[in-house]
C-alpha cells in the first residue's frame, strides 16, 4: 500500500480499513485491544461500585443482581486477558514495530496477518453480543468451569451467552495461531543481513517466546472448547459425570467424565496465557530501561536464556491453579516446585533491570529528551515495580499449603492485577510513549504523561494493595455481596468493608488517571506530524532513518552489532545499523 | 537525527557485550537462512523480495508452525481419549463401571488407510515435478509447460484419491450408523467420530488446498508461485497421512 | 462460645484468628512468607531508588556479583521455603485420616451446604441422585432401601468436637462448589462426580463460616453455612438429641410410607 498516492479521505480510509500492511493491520488491533480495554474498565468500575454499596441504584440500569454481577466478572476478565494483554503486546506491536526492528518491511504472510486481525474482531464482536442475548452473558468467570458452563441449566447466562463465549474464544485461538505462525515465520526468516539471534533486541525475543506459547497453548484451548461445546449440545460427558442433577433436572451421560479434565486442559492453556500477556512487555523493559539509562544490558545473552526459560517452565507449571481442587497431592508438590523454579529466571530479570539502572542518573544529551526520566522510562520503571510487587506473591501461592488458605480469595486477585494487568498495562503505555514518534510522528507531552504515570501509579497501589489484606482476612472472588446475610459469614465479610470503600475509590482515581492519556492522544493529534527522527537515541534498528517507509527498492539495512552499545560515560553510542568501528584497530 | 559517534571504548566493552563476547570477529553472515551462499544475485535485494528460494522457506517455515499448533490440536484430543477410557465410576454395589465399548473398526477404514498412502505417492510425485530443473528452465524460457502438465496429472491424482478417502470416511460412518453406532452411543464412539471427523475436516481443508494449486497451476505466470502453492499443499497433505496413521492405529489398538 | 465476641480478624496481615491444629504451622509459614515477601519488596525498590538517584556510573560490574550471587541466593531462599512448606503439605496430605476420625459427609449443591452423620451404625447409606429432592426431605437422595442410611442424620449446620479429628467426604451434585474455611485454615473443592476427602482437627470451640469459594451460579456468595465447634461433652449431647429425633422421624416415616407406596 502507498499512502500518498491516495487522495480521497473516504478512499484511504477504506483502503487502510482492508490494507494488509502491517502497520494498519498493527494499528487495528490496537483499536481491537481500546474498545476492549475500555469496556473492561467500566465493567470493572461497576464490579467495584457494587461491592461497595450494594444497594446503589445505577443510572440507566438499576440494581445490579447477582448474576450480572459474575456477568460483569466474567466479561471483566476476558476482555482484558484475551482482547486487551493478549492482543495489545503481541499482535498490535508486534505487528508494527517488529518487522523494522529486525531490518524488515513486512510480515511473512501480509493476507494471514490481516485475517487473524479480522477475526480477532469478529470474536471481539461475538463476546460484546453475548450481553444482549436473552440471560445475559455467561457467569462462570473467565476459566468457565464446567459443570457450571456445561448446561443452561446451572443459571442464567449459561445458554445462548455462554455459547456465544464460546464461539467468540474459539474464533479468537484460531486467530491468535494463525497471528503466532507469521511472528514466528517473519523472525526466522525476515531478519535482515548481520541481525544474528544474539543481536535480537529483547523485545523481540520476548514476541518469539509468546509466538511460541500461542501456538502451543491456543490449539489445547480450542480442542478443550470443542469438547466443552460438545458436552452441551451433542449430549457428551467428557466434563460431565455420568449423573448430575442440575437445578432439578437429572442429567445423564454415556462415560465418566470430570470437570477436572476441563481444569487441565484449561490450565495447561491459562497459564502460558498469563505469560504472553507478560513475556513482550518484559523484553520492552528491558530495552527502554537500557536506552534511557545509557548502559548496556548486564548480561544479555542470559536474559534470552531466562525469556526463554519462563516460557518453557510456563508449561511445565498449570497444576498450581488447581491445589484444592481435587488435583492428588503428590502432583500438588511436583507442580509446587515446578513453580518455584519459574521464579528463578523471574528474579534474574528482575536483578538486570536493577543494575541497568543502577548509577544511572545523568543529564540528559538530546534535546527532545529534555528530562532525566522521560515518561516512557517512568512506565518502564513502573512495570519493574509491579512486577516485583505482584511477584512476590507468586512463590506464596505456589506453595499448596498456604495456597489451601488463599486459594479464590482476593489474595490471588491482588496477585494477577499486581503482575500481570498493571504490568502489563505499564507495558503498553511504555510502548505506545516510547513508539509515538514512529507511530503517529509525533511525541506525546511530557507534562501530561508524567501526570498521567503519578495518577496511574498511586491508583494502582492504592487499588490492588488493599486487595491482599481482604484476600488475608478471608474475602472470596466472585462474591457478588458481601453483606446481606446474618452469622459467622457476614461477620467476616463485613470486617473489610472500610478496605472495599478504600480500593473501590482508588479504581476510580485509577480509571480517572487515564483521562489525561486520552487528553494527550486527543492534543498531540491534533499537531502537525514532525519530521522524522530519533528522539531517544535508540540503537535499535526501528529507529533507522526511514525504517518505516522502507520501500521494496530501498537499500536492505545491514546489521553490525548488537542494541544497547553504549560507551562507558553514557554520551555516545553505537546503533545496530552505524557501519563503524569493526574494523577499527582496537586501542590499549 | 543525532550523530552517532564511533568512542574506542565501545569496543573495549565487547567481552560484556552481547553476542561479539570478544573472541569471534564480527562477520556479518547472512541469516534467515535464504540463498546458501551460492552466489546469486537474489542476495543483493532487501530481505522478502530475495526470490524464490526465500518464498519457499517462508512457507515452510510458517507451514511448520502452523502445524505443530494444530499437533497440539490433537494431542489434546488424544490425551482426553486416554483419559476419558480409564475412567470409571462405582456403582451402588461398589461395582467398578467403565461403560467404554470399543467400537468396531469398519474395515474399509484399512482400504481408506491405504488409498490416502497411495494418495501421498502421487502428492510427492507432483511435488518433484516442480523442482525438476531441466523442465524449470524450459518453463522458464516459454519452450513448453512440462511442469505444469505433469504437476496437474499427479495433483488431479491425489485430488481424486483424496477425495475417495473422504467419500470411504463417510461410507465408514454410513456402516457405523447401521449397527447403530452414533456420536452419542458411547465413550468410544465420541472419540471414533471427534478423531475421524476432526481429521476430515483438515482433509477437507487439504482437499481445498489442492483445487487452489491445481487452479494456481493454470492461472499463475510466476513458476515460483506454483511452486510454493503445491509443496505447501503436499507437504500439508503428508502431515495429514501420517497423522491418519497415528490416530488410525490409534482407534485400532488403542481402544 | 459464641465466635462473634471474637475480632474476626486480627494482626498487621488481617488473618482471621486461627480455629485448628494445623492453622499454627500454616499460619507461621505464610507469615514468615509474608514478611520476607515485604522484605524484598521493599529491599528491591530501596535498591531501585538508590540506583536512580546515585549520579555517578559505576563501572560495568561483573555479571558472577550482579546476577549469578543474587541468583544462587534467591534459590537458596526459594529452596528453603519450599522445603518446609511440602513437609507440610505432606503432613496435611499425603496420609488419610486415622481410622478413629469422625467421619462427615459435606455436600454441595446450588447454593447450600449438607453435612450427614452416620448415625449410630457408623456407616453411610448409598444414595441415588434419582431421589434427591429438597421438597420430599431428602436432599441427598438417600436410598430408602438400604438400611445403612436410615439412622442418618443429615443437617444443614456442621457441629464438631473440639480437639478430634474429624474426616470429611465432599460431594457435590450439580456443579463445582468450594468448601473453605477461613478460621480453620480449610479449603478443598467439592466436585460433582468425584468424593475427596479431608481431615483436620478443630481446637477452639466456637461459631465459624463456612464459604463457598469456587463460583457457582449466582447464589454462590450467599452460598455460606456456620460450622459450631463444640467442647466434646456438648457435642455427644447434641448428637445423641440428634439421634432420638431422627429415629423419631423415621418411624412416623416409616408408618406412613407402608400404608401408602406398594408398587
Ligand atoms: C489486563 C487485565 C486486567 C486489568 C487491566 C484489570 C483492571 C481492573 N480490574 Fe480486573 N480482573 C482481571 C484482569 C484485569 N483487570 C481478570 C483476569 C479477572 C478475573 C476474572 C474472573 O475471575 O473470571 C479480574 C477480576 C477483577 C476483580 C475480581 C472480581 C471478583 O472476583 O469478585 C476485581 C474487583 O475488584 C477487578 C477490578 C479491577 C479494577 C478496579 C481494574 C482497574 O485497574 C481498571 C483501570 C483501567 C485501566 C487503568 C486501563 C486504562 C487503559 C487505557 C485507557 C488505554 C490502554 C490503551 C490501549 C490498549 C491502546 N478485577
Ligand atoms: C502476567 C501474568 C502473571 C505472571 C507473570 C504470574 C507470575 C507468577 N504466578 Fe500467577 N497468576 C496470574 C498471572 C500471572 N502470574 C493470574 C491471572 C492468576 C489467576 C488466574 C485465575 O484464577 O483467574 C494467577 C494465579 C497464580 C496462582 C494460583 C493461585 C490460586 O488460584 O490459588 C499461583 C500459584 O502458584 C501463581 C503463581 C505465580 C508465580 C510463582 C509467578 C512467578 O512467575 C513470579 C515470579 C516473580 C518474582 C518471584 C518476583 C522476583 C523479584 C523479587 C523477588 C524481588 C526481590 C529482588 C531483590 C531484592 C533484588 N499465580
Ligand atoms: Cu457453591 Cu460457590
Ligand atoms: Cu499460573
Amino acid at each position: 500500500m502507498k499512502p500518498s498516492t491516495l487522495r480521497h479521505p473516504a478512499r484511504s480510509l477504506l483502503h487502510a480499513i482492508f490494507s494488509t500492511h502491517h502497520r494498519n493491520v498493527g494499528f487495528g488491533y490496537l483499536a481491537i485491544s481500546f474498545i476492549a480495554v475500555a469496556i473492561g474498565t467500566l465493567l470493572s468500575l461497576a464490579m467495584r461500585l457494587h461491592l461497595t454499596w450494594p444497594a446503589w441504584h445505577f443510572p440507566l440500569h438499576g440494581l445490579i443482581l447477582p448474576e450480572e454481577y459474575l456477568a460483569l466478572v466474567t466479561m471483566h476478565g476476558t476482555l482484558m486477558l484475551f482482547f486487551v494483554l493478549t492482543v495489545a503486546p503481541q499482535s498490535g506491536f508486534g505487528n508494527l514495530i517488529l518487522p523494522s526492528q529486525i531490518g524488515s518491511r513486512r510480515m511473512s504472510f501480509p493476507r494471514l496477518n490481516a485475517l487473524s486481525m479480522w477475526l480477532t474482531a469478529l470474536a471481539l464482536a461475538v463476546l460484546l453480543a453475548a450481553f444482549f442475548v436473552p440471560g445475559g452473558a455467561p457467569m462462570g468467570g473467565w476459566t468457565s468451569l464446567p459443570p457450571l458452563s456445561a448446561t443452561p441449566l446451572a443459571g442464567p447466562g449459561e445458554g445462548l451467552g455462554m455459547d456465544l463465549w464460546l464461539a467468540s474464544i474459539a474464533i479468537f485461538c484460531i486467530a491468535s495461531t494463525i497471528s503466532a505462525t507469521n511472528t514466528l515465520t517473519t523472525i526466522v526468516k525476515l531478519r535482515c543481513n548481520g541481525m544474528r539471534w544474539e543481536r535480537l533486541p529483547l523485545t523481540v525475543w520476548g514476541w518469539f517466546t509468546a509466538a511460541l506459547l500461542s501456538v502451543i497453548a491456543f490449539s489445547v484451548l480450542l480442542a478443550a472448547i470443542l469438547l466443552l461445546f460438545s458436552d452441551r449440545h451433542l449430549h457428551t460427558g467428557f466434563f460431565l459425570p455420568s449423573n448430575d442433577l442440575i437445578n432439578g433436572v437429572l442429567l445423564q451421560h454415556r462415560g465418566d467424565g470430570s470437570p477436572l479434565l476441563w481444569l487441565h486442559l484449561f490450565w495447561f492453556f491459562g497459564h502460558p496465557e498469563v505469560y504472553i500477556a507478560i513475556l513482550p512487555g518484559m523484553g520492552l523493559t528491558s530495552m527502554v530501561l537500557a536506552n534511557f539509562s545509557r548502559r548496556r544490558i548486564p548480561g544479555y545473552r542470559l536474559m534470552i536464556l531466562t525469556t526463554l526459560l519462563i516460557g518453557f517452565l510456563g508449561i511445565l507449571v498449570w497444576g498450581h491453579h488447581m491445589f484444592v481442587a481435587g488435583l492428588n497431592p503428590f502432583a500438588g508438590t511436583a507442580f509446587s516446585i515446578s513453580t518455584m523454579a519459574i521464579a528463578i529466571p523471574s528474579f534474574a530479570k528482575v536483578v538486570s533491570w536493577l543494575t541497568t539502572v543502577w548509577g544511572s542518573h545523568r543529564t540528559p544529551s538530546s534535546a527532545a529528551a529534555t528530562s532525566r526520566f522521560p515518561t516512557p522510562m517512568l512506565f518502564a520503571l513502573g512495570f519493574v515495580s509491579f512486577f516485583i510487587a505482584g511477584g512476590v506473591s507468586g512463590p506464596i501461592l505456589a506453595q499448596p499449603i498456604l495456597d489451601e488458605y488463599l486459594h479464590s480469595t482476593f489474595f490471588v486477585v491482588a496477585h494477577f492485577h499486581l503482575i500481570m494487568s498493571m504490568a502489563g498495562l505499564f507495558g503498553i503505555f511504555c510502548a505506545i510513549y516510547y513508539w509515538a514518534p514512529l507511530l503517529i510522528h509525533r511525541t506525546l507531552s511530557e507534562p501530561l504523561g508524567k501526570l498521567h504515570f503519578w495518577g496511574t501509579l498511586i491508583g494502582a497501589y492504592s487499588t490492588f494493595l488493599p486487595m491482599h489484606f481482604t484476600g488475608l482476612a478471608g474475602e472470596p472472588r466472585h462474591y457478588a455481596q458481601l453483606n446481606g446475610l446474618a452469622g459467622p459469614g457476614m461477620t467476616l465479610l463485613q470486617s473489610t468493608m472500610p478496605l472495599q470503600r478504600h480500593i473501590t475509590i482508588g479504581a476510580i482515581g485509577l480509571a480517572l488517571a487515564q483521562l489525561p492519556f486520552l487528553l494527550n492522544l486527543i492534543l498531540t493529534l491534533l499537531r502537525p506530524a514532525q519530521p522524522f527522527d530519533n528522539p531517544w537515541n535508540a540503537t535499535t534498528l526501528e529507529w533507522a532513518p526511514g525504517s518505516l517507509n522502507l520501500h521494496p527498492s530501498n537499500q536492505s539495512p545491514v546489521v553490525h552489532r548488537g542494541p544497547c552499545q553504549y560507551t562507558a560515560s553514557g554520551e555516545n553510542f553505537l546503533t545496530q545499523w552505524s557501519e563503524l568501528t569493526p574494523s577499527q584497530p582496537k586501542p590499549e | 537525527m543525532p550523530p552517532t559517534l564511533t568512542p574506542p571504548e565501545i569496543d573495549r566493552h565487547h567481552h560484556i557485550s552481547d553476542g561479539n563476547n570478544g573472541h569471534k570477529p564480527p562477520t556479518d553472515k547472512r541469516t534467515g537462512g535464504n540463498g546458501d551462499g551460492d552466489g546469486d544475485n537474489w542476495n543483493n535485494r532487501p530481505q522478502g523480495h530475495r526470490g524464490p528460494r526465500e518464498r519457499l522457506a517462508q512457507a515452510r517455515i510458517g507451514l511448520f508452525f502452523a502445524l505443530g499448533g494444530d499437533l497440539m490440536f490433537f494431542i489434546a484430543l488424544v490425551s482426553v481419549f486416554f483419559v476419558t477410557k480409564a475412567s470409571g465410576h462405582f456403582d451402588a454395589y461398589s461395582h467398578f463401571i467403565n461403560e467404554w465399548l470399543p467400537t468396531a473398526i469398519p474395515s474399509i477404514l484399512w482400504l481408506n488407510t491405504a488409498i490416502l498412502l497411495l494418495s501421498s505417492v502421487t502428492a510427492e510425485a507432483a511435488r518433484r515435478t516442480m523442482f525438476r530443473e531441466h523442465d524449470a528452465m524450459d518453463e522458464w524460457f516459454g519452450i513448453g509447460r512440462p511442469i505444469t502438465r505433469r504437476a496437474t496429472l499427479w495433483l488431479s491424482l491425489t485430488l481424486l484419491l483424496g477425495g475417495f478417502f473422504l467419500i470411504g470416511q463417510w461410507v465408514a460412518w454410513d456402516q457405523l450408523a447401521a449397527q447403530h453406532v452414533f456420536f452419542r452411543s458411547n465413550p468410544s464412539s465420541h472419540f471414533f467420530y471427534l478423531i475421524t471427523v476432526t481429521h476430515a475436516v483438515h482433509l477437507f481443508l487439504g482437499i481445498v488446498a489442492l483445487i487452489a494449486a491445481l487452479m494456481i497451476l493454470q492461472l499463475s505466470r510466476s513458476l515460483s508461485t506454483r511452486q510454493v502453492f503445491v509443496d505447501t499443499t503436499v507437504w500439508y497433505w503428508h502431515v495429514m497421512g501420517i497423522l491418519w496413521v497415528f490416530l488410525f492405529l490409534l482407534l485400532v489398538y488403542g481402544q | 462460645m459464641q465466635a462473634s465476641s471474637i475480632p474476626p480478624t486480627h494482626g498487621f496481615w488481617n488473618l482471621p484468628v486461627n480455629a485448628a491444629r494445623h492453622g499454627h504451622v500454616l499460619d507461621a509459614q505464610l507469615l514468615l512468607n509474608l514478611w520476607i515477601a515485604l522484605a524484598l519488596l521493599a529491599l528491591a525498590h530501596l535498591i531501585l531508588f538508590i540506583g536512580l538517584a546515585r549520579r555517578k556510573r559505576s563501572r560495568t560490574p561483573s555479571l558472577l556479583l550482579v546476577e549469578y550471587l543474587p541468583i544462587a541466593a534467591f534459590t537458596i531462599l526459594l529452596a528453603a521455603l519450599a522445603t518446609h512448606s511440602e513437609r507440610l503439605w505432606a503432613t496435611q496430605r499425603f496420609t488419610g485420616a486415622d481410622l478413629s476420625a469422625m467421619q462427615v459427609e459435606v455436600t454441595g449443591m446450588q447454593f447450600v451446604w449438607y453435612f450427614r452423620y452416620p448415625g449410630t451404625d457408623a456407616a453411610f447409606g448409598t444414595t441415588r441422585l434419582a431421589l434427591a429432592s429438597a421438597a420430599n426431605a431428602n436432599p441427598l437422595g438417600i436410598d430408602p432401601t438400604d438400611p445403612h442410611g436410615r439412622d442418618d442424620i443429615v443437617t444443614s449446620q456442621l457441629v464438631l468436637p473440639a480437639n478430634r479429628e474429624v474426616d470429611l467426604t465432599l460431594h457435590a451434585q450439580d456443579v463445582i462448589h468450594g468448601f473453605s474455611v477461613p478460621q480453620l485454615r480449610l479449603k478443598q473443592d467439592a466436585t460433582p462426580g468425584t468424593t475427596t476427602h479431608i481431615h483436620f482437627t478443630p481446637e477452639t470451640p466456637g461459631d465459624y463460616a463456612i464459604l463457598c469459594t469456587q463460583v457457582c451460579g449466582l447464589g454462590h456468595y450467599r452460598m455460606q453455612a456456620i460450622l459450631r465447634v463444640l467442647p466434646p461433652a456438648a457435642f455427644d449431647a447434641w448428637l445423641h438429641t440428634q439421634e432420638n429425633l431422627h429415629a423419631q422421624e423415621n418411624l412416623q416415616a416409616q408408618t406412613a410410607s407402608t400404608t401408602e407406596a406398594q408398587p
